[in-house]
């Protein structure tokens, strides 16, 4: 889709990336092994469901873990590794070179100061300039990202202002230095959908204006289709599948992905065609089993499957890759193939409906 | 078929008279100074003269951003919002003058699914009594209560013999599917289902929706489905109806709403829902709404969409604008195949 994805130089280079964290119930193994290579410009959408991981793999890139926290593997930003990187390193480069949106706007804004005085403050912590100069610049931002009279606005306190705004405010100070990454993660979730089609143009914006790469972070299949250049699809922890935008949607090699379409209701499919749910729920992480953590919820997961966890290997071309035994199998196969529409929770013996391969591997979810 | 099927099938004699009939709803509420007995210095106007029908075995969506006043509009269907003014009628009661035992009976018709399970249902209950609560109450099916309750189990997709368990020991889907057997305990007629699967993951929440469905087709239920995903709406409403700021601006048959919006507030709504598929998706022309939806204590005079609205502000000369700001358009056919509130409606395909 676009050519600086294949072009540019790399920027964040994640490599092996584990984080677990200590728990009463014992390791909770949130990020089991996740790489990818950010180019410049280049943006990654990062998809999966609550408690893949998706958003403590970049918790862990911005230093932002508690320290209970393991972390292992390697974050590299333009050679420079990240890990162990003591907290004077990590201030220079978070909210300069590296900066990020969280979902909720309220959260990440301060009540007590004006947003004005909040993008202000952005550029004055990296920047030597006046505070009337670090102010003119503060006004410019909000009106590049759409705030309306931003003259007035800039006065004004978070409270004041919709959730739209308020995160219009946040991405203005995440382009305040001129970032080479911003990672977004679930922006709009918050936001109604008209609001969201107008904070998804402001973050464009932002990233075209700062020439940043970007990591957005979604469970919306929607929103990524729209904006990634290639995209990684995370399922308990770990990549499963990593591609341009085209390939995981219209040749995807994974189940699980398979799944995610087929489960996803459209708006341009025909309204009779039923939804293709995944039966289950994803594993817990604590005490992880061996094998494939979808083989659960596979319907064409065999005894293999338990036993060995697939790698992530490429598929057909270089930069489409997928962790299955079978995903040479799954060539020109779409959700129906897979998946049926019923209505059943999990995968128990009295569901005639279940597709014939493989047998069932396990009951459901339940602890 | 088992005993907790309904006879009422779409197509029968019942299926031509509305099962709830809502006639010009208001609901407003006081907003109070400060102090302990502040005196009232505004109104919010959530709900203004909304009316719908629903009949049986058919669902209707409430779809509408937040603060449109859908979810107002669902309370005062349940009586749990008293109406500033207008009629609900259930059956052709109406709930504002029926003494309390006659509500009380009439509450086994119609049921509300909450959008939080984990929130709606008690933490210190096991499944078993939750789902028999409500048998508790109307002091019914004493004898067969365990049986009863492990076929509701079932019938949501639940394995029965789990009804010893906790919510917390339920996954999110599992947890929703307890709330609609709760549901479904009384046998009611309707189900008023408020944001059912908003919040679960796009997986578990397909489940959802099938078993939904299926529950319709089985028992003859009415759904009032309120969302503001209309994508989920589309899938799963018979008749969909649009609101903006406690109104019903645009309502119609599903299918033709979608392809003919003729509102430009639908027309932006459905414009702005991204569709999972990279080339459609980019090559989409949206219509953009500017800014976000006033304040319901002060809403704008005539055509409350006024102020965001991308036809008044690109296309209307100062004659039409005018209109739309004296004028308050009424929800009426304009020959655009099923009722718009807008002076200037035009069918556009945005899909």
């Amino acid at each position: 889709m676009s050519t600086a994805a294949t072009t540019g130089e790399e920027v964040l280079v994640v490599e092996d990336l584990t984080v677990s964290f200590p728990t009463d119930d014992g390791l909770v193994q949130a990020v089991r092994g996740v790489s990818y290579r950010l180019r410049e410009r280049e943006i990654l959408g990062i998809v999966g469901e609550s408690g893949s991981g998706k958003s403590v793999t970049s918790m862990a890139i911005m230093g932002l873990l508690p320290r209970s926290a393991r972390i292992t593997g390697s974050i590299r930003f333009r050679g420079q590794e990240l890990v162990g990187l003591r907290e004077s390193g990590l201030n220079k480069l978070r909210g300069s070179k590296i900066a990020m949106i969280f979902q909720d706007p309220m959260t990440s804004l301060n009540p007590v100061h004006t947003v004005g005085y909040q993008v202000a403050e952005a550029i004055l912590a990296h920047n030597d300039v006046s505070k009337a100069q670090a102010r003119r610049r503060a006004v410019e931002l909000l009106d590049t990202v759409g705030v309306p009279n931003a003259g007035q606005r800039v006065d004004s306190y978070p409270y004041e202002l919709s959730g739209g705004v308020r995160q219009r405010v946040v991405i203005a100070i995440a382009m305040a230095n001129k970032p080479d990454v911003i990672i977004a993660d679930e922006p709009t979730t918050a936001l109604d959908v008209t609001v969201q089609a107008q904070v998804l143009d402001a973050l464009r914006t932002a990233q075209q204006e700062t020439g940043a790469a970007m990591v957005l972070i979604t469970h919306d299949l929607g929103v990524v289709a729209g904006q990634a250049d290639r995209v990684l699809v995370m399922y308990a922890g770990k990549p499963v599948e990593i591609g341009d935008v085209e390939d995981i949607y219209y040749r995807p090699r994974m189940p699980y992905t398979l799944g995610l379409l087929g489960s996803v209701p459209r708006l341009d499919a025909s309204r009779s065609q039923r939804l293709l749910p995944i039966l289950g729920s994803p594993p817990s992480l604590v005490n992880l089993p061996a094998g494939c953590p979808f083989t659960p919820r596979c319907p064409i997961a065999q005894d293999r499957c338990e036993r060995e966890e697939p790698p992530l290997v490429t598929v057909t071309s270089h930069p489409h890759r997928a962790a299955c035994h079978f995903s040479q199998d799954l060539a020109g196969v779409r959700p129906h193939d897979l998946f049926t529409s019923t209505s059943a929770d999990a995968r128990t013996e009295d569901h005639p409906g279940r597709p014939s391969a493989g047998e069932p591997t396990g009951e459901g979810d339940l602890p | 078929m088992t005993s907790i099927d309904h006879d009422a099938t779409p197509g029968s004699p019942d299926a031509l008279r509305p099962i709830l009939s809502v006639q010009d709803l208001v609901v407003h509420f006081p907003v109070r100074g400060r102090g302990l007995l502040g005196r009232t210095t505004g109104t919010v106007h959530a709900v203004c003269d909304v009316s719908f029908e629903i009949y049986p075995g058919e669902t209707l969506g409430l779809v509408g951003e937040s603060g449109c006043g859908k979810s107002t509009t669902s309370r005062a269907v349940l009586g749990l919002r008293r109406a500033t003014s207008g009629q609900v009628l259930f059956e052709d009661q109406d709930l504002a003058n029926l003494p309390p035992d006659r509500m009380r009976r009439l509450r086994r018709q119609m049921q509300i699914v909450f959008q939080d399970p984990m929130a709606s249902l008690d933490p210190r209950l096991t499944v078993y009594e939750i789902i028999a609560e409500p048998l508790r109450i109307h002091g019914v099916h004493k004898e067969d209560r365990h049986q009863y309750v492990a076929e509701l189990m079932r019938t949501v997709g639940l394995n029965s013999e789990h009804g010893n368990r906790y919510p917390h020991e339920f996954s999110g889907g599992q947890r929703q599917r307890i709330g609609i057997a709760r549901a479904l305990a009384l046998e009611p007629k309707l189900l008023v289902l408020d944001e059912p699967v908003s919040a679960l993951d796009v997986s578990i929440q397909a489940g959802v929706v099938n078993l939904l469905d299926d529950l319709q087709r089985r028992l003859g239920l009415a759904y009032l489905f309120v969302a503001h995903d209309l994508s989920v709406v589309r899938h799963v409403a018979d008749r969909v109806a649009v609101m903006y700021l406690g109104r019903i601006v645009e309502t119609g048959e599903c299918e033709e709403l979608f392809a003919n919006p003729a509102h430009p507030y639908t027309q932006a709504l459905i414009s702005a829902i991204p569709i999972p598929d990279p080339r459609k998706e980019r090559e989409r022309r949206r219509i953009v709404v500017s800014g976000e939806m006033p304040s319901p204590t002060d809403p704008p005079s005539g055509c409350r969409f006024r102020t965001r609205c991308p036809m008044f502000a690109d296309r209307l000369d100062d004659a039409q604008q005018a209109r739309c700001r004296q004028e308050t358009p009424e929800l009426a056919e304009r020959g655009q195949g099923h009722p718009v509130a807008c002076h200037f409606a035009e069918a556009v395909p945005v899909l």
